[in-house]
């Protein structure tokens, strides 16, 4: 590929070292084409996150201390906000795998065009603002809204349920939000895995049920873990629905790192609560690459 | 006998939760489209009179239409900018020794995965020191750092796929490294680069997070107006900007479908 290496059993060996230091130089400039976007990236995100960090290690006095984590760990609000970011982010997770599985499976049973046409419905919201979608829950889901109408003038509930501004409309809203991003690396892993294999198993004796579990099911767990890790990942530091569908009393990670600055300015606490959310973000971050490789998102 | 009863439930099964699921899908993502054409002066489903009044009130509003300039200018910035840094960079990291590909590779695509509010409240007080909190070059450059990494691994995806040995031919003919870059490479892999680009405008576009914190006053971008705007109540206004927004966004969608079915057919 290179032409120091093409050229080196050629020419003499004084032009092969010429080509070599060439070849260097050239490899330099590659990273240089790279490092205005490298720059921007460690300017813009790394640069102010790693100084965010270093600020929880100072109390209010300005003195090295642990007190921010002490505090966010002992204080029975921040701990609520904690167990209550791990159950959401569960909940939705699992809902996803419920929802996004079956739906996954049926696609690869149908022919390709079809699939095709089918995955616009997938693809559209995933295009749409998250902000568009989060407001369409909200309208559906109030009081005098089409879900309670018309579950009322089918005689099934008598008084309206109080589906938004609550934890089941931020479940709701944020599965609507994160099903795709489930879907998309799980079909994608679906639709490679060979036909044959499933209808071998059934040939050799194994019951249709008995093949999917032994060896569909199995063949389609990278792509499900994927789509697990990025949803759940995604929900932990989730804002935007939860902070609208949640009506303040549904009170997440993220939004509680948005009011302890901009309602308290304590810095000191968000950043503590910012180094909390971003270790468990990269710990999830760093599972995904071991198990499903980070650099696979560059492949097609 | 038996086993094809079940299968044939197992089958019935698949497809109602399979329709079902794409409903729940794609129903709210379109409901607010109908809606913004009510008549009434509250929200209602489905509308009893039609109307384009809220259409009316959105553009005659100095609010809504300073929001709307300043996110597609936003917009159209991050693109122009991230467009380009993007792509080079992804020719130079395709071009670079594997290690240290895979480690800048890692890099790049942190935007993504960081939380972004993390992203936002630093970005927020790196501005507050620097003066820019509330100017349009502010969000231009973190809406740029949220793009860049669309860019880079489309784009990235696109070399994957070209025959690199195309561009050391036409330099071993007499052409310069970037002669041939500009004439050999970049109209092969433009399909991944305009594809890079569609992403960038509808990340710029629809970002909300960072431009709660940091845009504000008469830079306010839409997303962050809208925002505030659903944590009081639920303006009808709203359902005609998010049917313009829907239309955009599907409208890239479709971009990118385009280039990706002229792709298949131009290998």
């Amino acid at each position: 590929m290179s032409i120091a290496e093409t050229y080196e059993g050629a020419g003499t060996l004084q032009n092969a070292s010429t080509l070599k230091s060439e070849e260097r130089r050239e490899k330099l400039t590659f990273l240089g084409l790279s490092m205005p976007a490298v720059l921007t990236i460690l300017i813009v995100v790394f640069l102010p996150i790693f100084w965010l960090s270093s600020l929880s290690f100072f109390n209010a006095a300005g003195e090295l201390s642990t007190e921010n984590y002490t505090r966010i760990f002992s204080s029975a609000l921040y701990r609520r906000t904690f167990v209550v970011t791990f159950q959401i982010s569960i909940a939705v997770t699992v809902i996803c795998v419920l929802l996004g599985y079956p739906l996954c499976y049926w696609l690869t049973k149908m022919p390709n065009k079809t699939a095709a046409i089918l995955m616009v419905f997938v693809l559209v919201p995933f295009w749409t603002s998250v902000l568009v979608r989060t407001y369409a829950w909200l309208v559906l889901l109030q009081r005098n809204g089409i879900i309670n109408s018309s579950l009322m003038s089918l005689g099934i509930i008598e008084e309206p349920l109080q589906l938004a501004h609550n934890l089941t409309g931020s479940i709701i809203g944020m599965v609507h939000i994160m099903l795709p991003f489930l879907v998309l690396p799980l079909y994608a892993t679906m639709r490679n895995i060979d036909g044959d294999l499933v209808r071998a198993a059934v040939g050799l004796g194994s019951s249709p049920r008995g093949a999917f579990w032994r060896v569909f099911f199995p063949m389609s767990l990278p792509g499900l873990f994927a789509g697990i890790v990025l949803v759940f990942i995604l929900s932990l530091g989730f804002f935007v629905t939860p902070a609208l569908l949640g009506g303040g009393r549904v009170q997440m990670l993220a939004q509680r790192i948005e009011s302890t600055i901009t309602v308290y300015s304590n810095w000191g606490a968000a950043s503590a609560l910012g180094v909390v959310l971003l270790l468990l973000a990269l710990a999830m971050i760093w599972l995904m690459n071991r198990v499903f490789g980070l650099d696979k998102l560059f492949m097609r | 006998m038996e086993q094809v009863g079940q299968r044939k439930i197992d089958g019935l099964w698949l497809t109602v939760v399979g329709i079902a699921v794409l409903f729940f899908l794609i129903l709210p993502t379109l409901i607010v489209i109908p809606m913004s054409f009510s008549g009434a002066s509250y929200l209602e489903f489905p509308p009893t009179s039609l109307s384009f009044r809220w259409y009316v009130a959105y553009v005659t509003s100095p609010e809504w239409m300073s929001a709307t300039k300043t996110s597609l200018i936003a917009a159209a910035l991050t693109t122009a900018i991230a467009t380009p840094l993007g792509s080079l960079c992804a020719y130079g990291l395709h071009c670079s020794a594997p290690r240290i590909r895979s480690a800048a590779q890692i890099l790049v695509i942190m935007p993504i995965v960081v939380p972004v509010i993390l992203i936002a409240v630093g970005v927020f007080s790196l501005y507050a020191k620097l003066g820019l909190n509330y100017t349009l070059t502010g969000i231009v450059i973190a809406h740029t750092a949220l793009a860049l990494p669309f860019v880079i691994v489309t784009v990235m995806s696109g070399l994957q796929n070209y025959d690199f040995d195309q561009e050391l031919a036409a330099r071993s003919l007499g052409a310069s490294r970037a002669y041939a870059l500009w004439t050999i490479t970049v109209p092969q892999v433009k399909f991944s680069i305009q594809t890079g680009a569609f992403l960038a405008f509808i990340t710029s576009l629809d970002e909300v997070v960072i431009s709660m914190l940091v845009s504000g006053g008469e830079n306010a971008t839409i997303t962050r107006r809208m925002f505030n705007s659903l944590r009081d109540q639920l303006d009808p206004t709203i359902a005609a900007i998010s049917t313009c927004l829907i239309v955009v966004s599907i409208t890239a969608l479709i971009g990118v479908q385009m280039i990706g079915r002229r792709k298949d057919k131009a290998q």
